[in-house]
């Protein structure tokens, strides 16, 4: 699994860890259960994996990002540190690309 | 189906007849196949969310690993009438498959029309749950030509198909839908003609004793389906499959089953009636057995 800080992106200042806890108290609302962000969600007694699409929807509204094409695989939405590590990545501009 | 040899298939695009759950759904499954698709609702509203409701469930797809990670998303395209949209599309389909709502005079106006428009040999679908294929026959103009293929809610999500063979049905037609069946990921097993085919023949009628067993106070909506998955191996349980069908959808189904076994276990029961009544038909109207909040046509978030 690749995190935003082996792709040696800038890190932008607190974003992965405001991006946690926000996620936490999203999940936690949602789903009327505590959660660690290194929990798997989707695993045996933990959330439908049709949840993830919630996931997406709520992560693109948040914070201004598209999640399209290989992007959109169960195992990004795994861990609340993935899903962070993905909008981190969505936010920086593409290597040679424009950004948003 | 597919262009063999990088030949360009100009076939390859499917019309979709409803807008609604089902038809939304069977879309997206072909759009996420890469096959381009015509969607024609006579619903204006329901026209206008077609297409973000396909784009959802055809990420929802790629999200559960259920689309070839290949394939190019087929084209979309909306209508309110079929022969509004072939005036533009030069070729003919691959097939035209019917998901309005279940009712037996609807569906035979919906194929006498279509049967006008396209060539002879493409296969006319329904995607009924409970209408014999050949009550719907005579309404077509070539009976041969029509096939029924009963697409499993979410249709990308469930790879089975329940494809029913009318005694009319031609062998020709049979062969392309294996073919565009095969195009589209999905396994084939073909039944007979007769109400509800197989599935629904079974569990609809069990879907509705489960709503006799809270209306009789035995036991809640969520004891009911904790039952039914926990000891009884029921994916989702009955009343949340209830409320993924659609409330209205059911009860048709239902009367349709009544009208044409006898089966009293056929004929809905009045808590199911007096939701339809009262608009709670489930997940597309936001509550049925079970409430779900937030955006009502996206699949909730219920602990597995
Ligand atoms: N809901 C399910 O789980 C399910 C599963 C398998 C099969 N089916 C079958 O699929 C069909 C559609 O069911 P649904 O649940 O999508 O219903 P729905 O009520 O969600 O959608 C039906 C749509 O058909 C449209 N319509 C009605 N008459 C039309 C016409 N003449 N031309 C074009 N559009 C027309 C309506 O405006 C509506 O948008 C039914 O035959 C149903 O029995 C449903």
């Amino acid at each position: 699994m690749t995190t935003s800080s082996d792709r040696a992106v800038p890190e932008t200042a607190g974003g992965s860890d405001a991006v946690q806890a926000e996620l936490l108290r999203f999940l936690t609302a949602r789903t009327r259960k505590p959660w660690t962000a290194d929990a798997d969600l989707f695993a045996s007694g933990g959330l439908s994996s049709l949840f993830a699409m919630e996931l997406v929807v709520h992560l693109e509204r948040t914070y201004g990002i598209a999640i399209r094409g290989t992007d959109l695989r169960l195992e990004n939405f795994r861990t609340v540190w993935r899903m962070a590590a993905l909008v981190d990545r969505l936010r920086q501009p593409a290597p040679g690309g424009r950004g948003e | 189906m597919a262009g063999q040899n990088g030949t360009p298939d100009a076939g390859r695009w499917l019309a979709v007849l409803g807008a609604g759950v089902m038809g939304t759904g069977i879309a997206a499954l072909a759009v996420g196949h890469g096959v381009a698709v015509t969607l024609v609702d006579v619903d204006r509203s329901r026209l206008d969310a077609a297409p973000a409701s396909v784009d959802r469930q055809v990420r929802l797809a790629r999200l559960m690993g259920a689309l070839p990670p290949e394939a190019v998303p087929g084209d979309l395209v909306t209508g309110l009438s079929l022969a509004e949209l072939s005036t533009v599309a030069a070729t003919t389909p691959a097939a035209v498959i019917e998901a309005v709502t279940e009712d037996p005079d609807a569906k035979a106006k919906v194929l006498a029309d279509v049967s006008a428009l396209v060539a002879p040999g493409t296969p006319i679908v329904s995607n009924t749950s409970s209408i014999p294929i050949d009550e719907l026959a005579p309404a077509t103009a070539r009976p041969v030509d029509l096939i029924g293929i009963h697409f499993m809610n979410p249709p990308y999500l469930i790879r089975t198909v329940e494809v029913i063979r009318g005694p009319r049905t031609g062998d020709p037609t049979l062969e392309r839908v294996r073919m565009l069946l095969a195009a589209l990921g999905r396994d084939p097993i073909v039944v007979d003609d007769a109400p509800g085919f197989v599935t629904s023949r079974i569990l609809h009628p069990m879907i509705n004793d489960a709503v006799r067993v809270v209306a009789a106070g035995t036991a809640t909506v969520e004891a009911v389906d904790q039952l039914m998955q926990g000891c009884l191996g029921h994916p989702t349980g009955p009343l949340r499959t209830a409320d993924l069908i659609g409330l209205d959808n059911l009860v048709d189904s239902l009367w349709v089953l009544y009208g044409r076994t006898g089966d009293e276990g056929c004929r809905p029961c009045d808590l199911l009636l007096e939701l339809v009544r009262a608009g709670h038909l489930g997940r597309k109207s936001g509550r049925g057995f079970y409430e779900y909040e937030g955006d009502r046509h996206e699949h909730e978030g219920e602990l597995s």
